[in-house]
């Protein structure tokens, strides 16, 4: 007996010493063959993708607490909404039941008694519920781009991490170095949380050069719902660096980037009336301000 | 009934010398801890992740428990022989069959209740307050469903060759309700006939198991199920296993036991 045990302590020391002179190079090998992915995410492959987007649509069910359409409620919705196209009065009226529509039956009726039936959103910092189906996503894909910008988004206006808002988007970066999103958030977070104007606007510049690597080449519109030109992020990203420029003082500069941003705006009237607004208080600024 | 109560005291009694509940339990206990201990951005009040994770592995846990318990019974009694012996008592086959129901039922619902204690535990652990009245609904319902599906393997073990056989067909069954069950009337919408009216069919006459399932509700924190909706749909599932149960009966009572 006494035998049996010292060879089993003795196993299990072997096990142990092996096992920690075996984990670091099999991690440094499957880091060779696909840089930064994680252990499960070598698992799973090229299923990670769809893991990783079943996350991400988790964390909207928990933001609307587990009141969320099932593929079967999307498919009928997709119908109704064809259906729409010859019974236009019939769709507002469907719209405001809520995607469970009437009750088909009794059973259908009855099992509402057991599920959530109403839309609620998380209520203030409730939202931290969602946060881990974000951070599993983006661990699972790394390039799942919305998976960063959605938990920075909470973490910072809701939750009032901008630490952890940072760190993550950083973490983004590492994967997606030339991400015009993450570089424009991370620019945020300068200007906004830290208010260090000179890095903010490095990164909103940085964003902007990485905009016309990536977006150049698209279409402005596409018929069969492909990427085309995200001017929204490019509005932004100029939003921004008025923003760092006023901030910073630089008034002209701003002015500068308010008449490109007018070029692309979906509204010019309204950065038209930014720009009168500014013109008018360099103007009325002594010229050593200026 | 101290004849079905006898049988079902030494079914109980073999659940808690066997290892599943305890290997189960442990297992529930481990993934569920490592879930705890997950750090997601320095927030320690992040919960409900880790209810969703932990009722999940329970429900998985008590239909395992639930359904290889009762797909071995009456098998293992005819493969030992001890059938014989049992029967040739002042005990008929039905009785024998509604004992091991019972006992199988009654196991598995002291299983559950230990797991739902370490639910409400954990939950506790982050949420500083307890839902008794949400847990117990929960807990309650849970049971019942597994009451159906109990009915369902006692069922399959004497109408199917193989408890092999049975323990397939019934997680087969099971999780298919589970997951399509409540969607079917939807599906058959999109189909022609007959197929659509076939379809409909099945939805009306299956036993809804979905309706048991309030783990929604009490991740999410939401109001209790009123409990007149809770009494209904005690008697759904009862109506459910007496049928399953009465068609055992029926076909144990012409079966040839050799």
């Amino acid at each position: 007996m006494r035998t049996a045990l010292l060879t089993i302590a003795l196993l299990l020391a072997l096990c142990f010493g092996l096992i920690t002179w075996l984990q670091p190079r099999r991690e440094a090998r499957i880091d060779k063959l696909e840089p930064g992915s994680s252990t499960l995410a070598s698992l799973l492959g090229d299923g990670r993708q769809f893991v990783s987007d079943y996350f991400y649509t988790e964390a909207d069910v928990y933001f609307h607490s587990g009141y969320y359409p099932s593929v079967f409620d999307q498919a009928r919705k997709q119908e109704e909404a064809d259906s729409d196209v010859s019974h236009p009065e019939e769709g507002s009226e469907q719209e405001e039941k809520g995607f469970m529509g009437e009750p088909l039956d009794w059973i259908d009726r009855f099992s509402r008694h057991f599920l959530p039936s109403r839309h609620t959103h998380l209520p203030g910092e409730k939202v931290r519920e969602i946060l881990p189906w974000l951070k599993l996503s983006a661990e699972l894909d790394p390039h799942n781009i919305r998976a960063y910008l959605v938990a920075d988004y909470w973490l910072r206006n809701r939750l009032h991490q901008s630490q952890e808002a940072e760190d993550f988007v950083r973490d983004g970066l590492k994967y997606n170095p030339r991400s015009p999103d993450l570089l424009f958030a991370l620019g945020q977070i300068y200007l906004e949380d830290r208010k260090e104007y000179p890095r903010a606007k490095n990164l909103f510049l940085a964003a902007l050069k990485c905009w016309h690597e990536r977006d150049d080449s698209k279409p402005e519109k596409s018929d069969n719902g492909g990427d085309v030109k995200d001017y929204f992020l490019l509005e932004n990203i100029f939003d921004g660096l008025v923003q760092t420029e006023i901030s910073a003082g630089d008034f002209n500069q701003a002015l500068d980037y308010m008449k490109q941003l007018k070029t692309i705006a979906a509204d010019p009237a309204a950065v038209q009336k930014r720009i009168d607004e500014l013109e008018a208080q360099i103007k009325s600024q002594p010229p050593h301000q200026n | 009934m101290n004849k079905i109560f006898a049988v079902a005291s030494v079914v109980i009694r073999e659940l808690y010398r066997r290892k599943d509940f305890y290997v189960l339990f442990i297992l529930t206990v481990l993934i569920t801890g490592l879930m705890w201990l997950m750090n997601f951005f320095h927030d320690q009040q992040i919960i409900r992740f880790i209810k969703e994770i932990c009722l999940v592995l329970i429900w998985i846990s008590a239909l395992v428990i639930a359904v290889t318990t009762a797909a071995r019974q009456i098998p293992a009694e005819r493969e030992s022989r001890t059938i014989f012996p049992l029967l040739a008592k002042p005990i008929s086959r039905w009785q024998v069959l509604v004992g091991k129901f019972l006992g199988c039922w009654l196991a598995t619902g002291m299983a559950l209740l230990v797991f739902y204690v370490f639910f409400a535990l954990v939950s506790a652990s982050r949420e500083h307050t307890l839902r008794f009245d949400a847990y117990s609904q929960a807990l309650w319902l849970h049971w019942q469903m597994l009451g159906i599906v109990i009915a369902m393997a006692m069922l399959g073990s004497v109408a199917l060759s193989t408890p092999a056989a049975n323990m397939t067909m019934v997680f087969v069954i099971t999780l298919g309700i589970l997951l399509m069950g409540g969607f079917l009337h939807k599906v058959a919408q999109g189909m022609t006939e007959p197929a659509a009216s076939i379809v409909t069919a099945i939805y009306f006459i299956i036993p809804h198991l979905e309706l048991f399932n309030v783990n929604e509700l009490i991740i999410h924190d939401w109001p209790i199920v009123p409990w007149l909706d809770l009494l209904i749909a005690t008697f759904y599932g009862l109506a459910y296993t007496a049928i399953f149960l009465i068609g055992a009966c029926l076909v144990f009572r012409r079966k040839a036991l050799n």
